[in-house]
């Protein structure tokens, strides 16, 4: 049975780690996530865990040390923020290209220019093709629940591939909610010890690792890391469901909320997520069949599902805490691939995107019913005004 | 350290390089390096000098991608390639994860004991790029040993000027052109001071024409605990226009110029190992290298002088200090 808490979000995802005890830590500062290493150095001089700290240099150099420390042989943990990915953005593809089961929460914050250290996505979707497993929550439970399972999917011999677990800064990292930690016990049984692949430190069979690979096998390296990615869905419906044995909490590849018979819907990732789901409630209440949808494993992204799951909607429109400038927000163009594929059997909502949120803007309940009232009017056969727009901005 | 003085001088006196050479080697040949390149023959050598089992990092450059190309290897130990600017972080994570595996003592699956940490990088890869991830790794106080293998460029991307690259070298990004008869206008940086100046326990520079001294050296930095730096003259004849036969006379000369003084600095005493019979005039070194053919212009009197007057100040500055530390070392004896 766990424990009730009112934690942070960070508090709660160091615990997370702490249950773990993995092997090594490399650590970096960056705020918004810098309370998680904090509070896990503390741990460490405590003797809570018997983890080795590597206080590096800079976060290109936290995650090379990761890198080498997992190819060595043991369990890697790190954790970092915006700046702090953007500059380990080379180490990303390394980590994943040598099947290194490295966990790292992501602890959302927005790029500079200019310099802002609040809440947005912009960190974790220019990780997107990193070769990463992306988890997303939407709360400190949520975050914790994810960081659990992230060692028990990138460490899974079928996938042997790092994961991020990516929380809303501040919103969720910094704000006091109640939860439940499982015990000890029970996360140690559940994650087990960590089972070393190809290990650098095993010296009577030595390996090389990082290669030089040219145009005769890189391609089949790539489609491989595809494959893997491939298993990535069905690896991380198992552990959810061997997840719920033990905390009855249940996770899917994304959250459908009251979309069954919904006629439009929102899909919107993280906290605002929680926000929404009030004004989705609202409406219902007033006779509009409003749904949202929450992704939660976004790489792999899980078109087919997603694209059944909102297939029989009117309208839907996709909320963006990032954008690709010049482009759609990033979350829009998965969705409209995901709808794509039912493109010629009329099971396709119109589609519009709305970017909201940027540098921890607040999201508030009137953003949402405003969207999902401009979305009724779309199914009830209003025209597409604009497909991509800013909302909350002060004019 | 975990071998003494005299058990070090007395291997010095003993080791035999035909001897040395029999042995199994750890990196084998098969390499795809340039004929007549300096770096594998450092590598060879510094491999050499220990018996212990050892990992390997190695930064992006000439020596990685010409000895690991899939399906092949040269080398016989573990080793570890991750990117460019990186080789010490990468490799302080793996002794990282090694003393947590040792600590947690999980019997079978526990690694070997008194395993050692080397990393190779260029100067590109050591001096610029990654001098950052080296400082970290240094001021961590991780127990490995960092080699820089030093040709005086960025060879590998075809021979541009790094912070290594001599006075008056002329590369591919510092051309000597009618606006600039001079080749590179700057003064290399000091890299093996810079590294003294972190405090590790040991730091030295050497040169594969002098292979006793440089494997004494290696084996020395393996008995001390903690980060150690050696920088190693490593001639490139693609970039210093050189032949391919004498990379080994040409470091000699680098020696003998007293243009690579050959020295240790030990727990913050500096002592030069190697010092000439008679300082040679540095055009001995300079001459046989197509970089600095132009320094041998007319017009280029005075800038020669200059290099001249460079490797004069450097060498001077190391000799004063080296019998500063002699007479130190003497009064606390």
């Amino acid at each position: 049975m766990g424990k009730i808490v009112a934690v942070t979000g960070n508090e709660a995802v160091a615990n997370a780690l702490r249950q773990a005890d993995p092997d090594v830590c490399s650590l970096y500062p960056i705020t918004p996530q810098t309370d998680i290493v904090q509070r896990f150095s503390s741990f460490v001089s405590n003797g809570v865990v018997k983890t080795e700290l590597l206080n590096a240099e800079s976060e290109h150099s936290a995650m090379s040390a990761a890198i080498g420390a997992a190819a060595a042989g043991g369990r890697v943990i790190t954790a970092t923020s915006s700046q702090g990915m953007a500059l380990m953005w080379e180490m990303l593809h390394i980590a994943s290209g040598m099947n290194l089961p490295i966990i790292m929460p992501l602890v959302n914050r927005a790029l500079s220019a200019p310099l802002n250290i609040h809440g947005d996505h912009s960190d974790g979707m220019g990780a997107r093709d990193t070769g990463w497993i992306q988890l997303w929550s939407e709360s400190a439970q949520e975050a914790y629940d994810n960081t659990i399972m992230a060692f028990r999917i990138g460490e899974h011999m079928d996938i042997r591939l790092p994961v991020m677990v990516c929380m809303d800064g501040f919103i969720v990292s910094h704000s006091i909610a109640r939860m439940e930690y499982l015990e000890d016990e029970e996360v140690k049984n559940f994650i087990g010890p960590y089972a070393p692949k190809n290990p650098l430190l095993d010296i009577e069979h030595p390996k090389s690792f990082g290669p030089l690979i040219l145009t005769d096998l890189y391609h089949e390296y790539k489609r491989l890391q595809h494959e893997i990615m491939g298993r990535v869905k069905g690896v991380a419906l198992k552990v959810s469901d061997e997840f719920a044995k033990i905390s009855g909490r249940k996770y899917g590849l994304f959250e459908a909320y009251r979309l069954e018979d919904a006629e439009i819907a929102l899909v919107i990732l993280n906290s605002a997520a929680g926000t929404s789901k009030d004004v989705v409630d609202e409406l219902r209440d007033k006779g509009i069949k409003a749904g949202l949808l929450k992704p939660r494993l976004f790489r792999p992204f899980p078109y087919e599902e997603v694209g059944e799951a909102l297939a029989h909607l009117k309208a839907v429109c996709v909320m963006d805490r990032a954008d690709s400038f010049g482009g759609y927000g990033p979350m829009f163009m998965e969705i409209s691939s995901a709808m794509y594929q039912n493109v010629g059997t009329g099971r396709k909502p119109k589609l519009i995107n709305k970017i909201y949120g940027l540098g921890g803007r607040d999201y508030m309940p009137h953003d949402a019913r405003q969207v999902l009232l401009e979305l009724h009017e779309i199914a009830g056969g209003a025209p597409v005004r604009v497909v991509k727009e800013y909302i909350g901005v002060r004019e | 350290m975990e071998l003494s003085t005299k058990e070090l001088l007395k291997w010095s006196a003993e080791v035999k390089l035909r001897q040395k050479s029999k042995q199994e080697a750890r990196f084998e040949h098969g390499h795809r390096m340039c004929a007549g390149c300096g770096a594998p023959t450092v590598v060879k050598m510094v491999l050499m000098a220990t018996e212990y089992p050892v990992v390997v990092s190695n930064a992006t450059g000439c020596l990685e991608v010409s000895s690991c190309i899939q399906d092949y290897t040269a080398w016989k130990v573990p080793w570890i390639h991750t990117a460019f600017e990186n080789a010490a972080a990468t490799l302080a994570g793996v002794e990282t994860m090694y003393r947590a595996l040792r600590k947690r003592e999980s019997g079978k699956s526990s690694p070997a004991e008194n395993v050692k940490f080397i990393a190779f990088g260029g100067d590109g890869g050591t001096y610029d790029i990654g001098l950052q991830s080296l400082s970290g790794a240094m001021e961590r106080g991780h127990d490995m040993l960092y080699v820089c293998y030093d040709n005086g460029a960025y060879m590998n991307t075809g021979i541009q000027r790094s912070s290594a690259t001599p006075l008056g070298a002329d590369t591919t990004t510092s051309p000597i052109g009618s606006a600039n008869p001079g080749g590179k206008l700057q003064s290399r940086k000091d890299l093996t001071r810079i590294m003294a100046a972190h405090g590790i326990p040991y730091a030295a520079q050497a040169s594969p024409s002098h292979w006793l001294d440089l494997m004494t050296k290696v084996k020395k930095a393996h008995e001390i605990k903690g980060p150690k730096f050696i920088n190693i003259l490593s001639p490139c004849n693609r970039g210093w226009r050189t032949a391919t036969d004498n990379s080994i006379e040409i470091s000699r000369l680098a020696v003998e110029t007293c243009y690579w003084p050959l020295y240790e600095v030990e727990d913050g005493k500096l002592r030069v190992t190697v010092i000439p019979e008679e300082k040679k005039p540095a055009d001995l070194f300079l001459k046989p290298q197509g970089r600095f053919k132009h320094l041998f212009a007319p017009e280029n009197e005075a800038f020669l002088k200059k290099v001249q007057g460079e490797i004069d100040r450097v060498w001077e500055g190391l000799l004063k200090e080296s019998a500063a530390s002699a007479e130190t070392g003497n009064r606390a004896g």
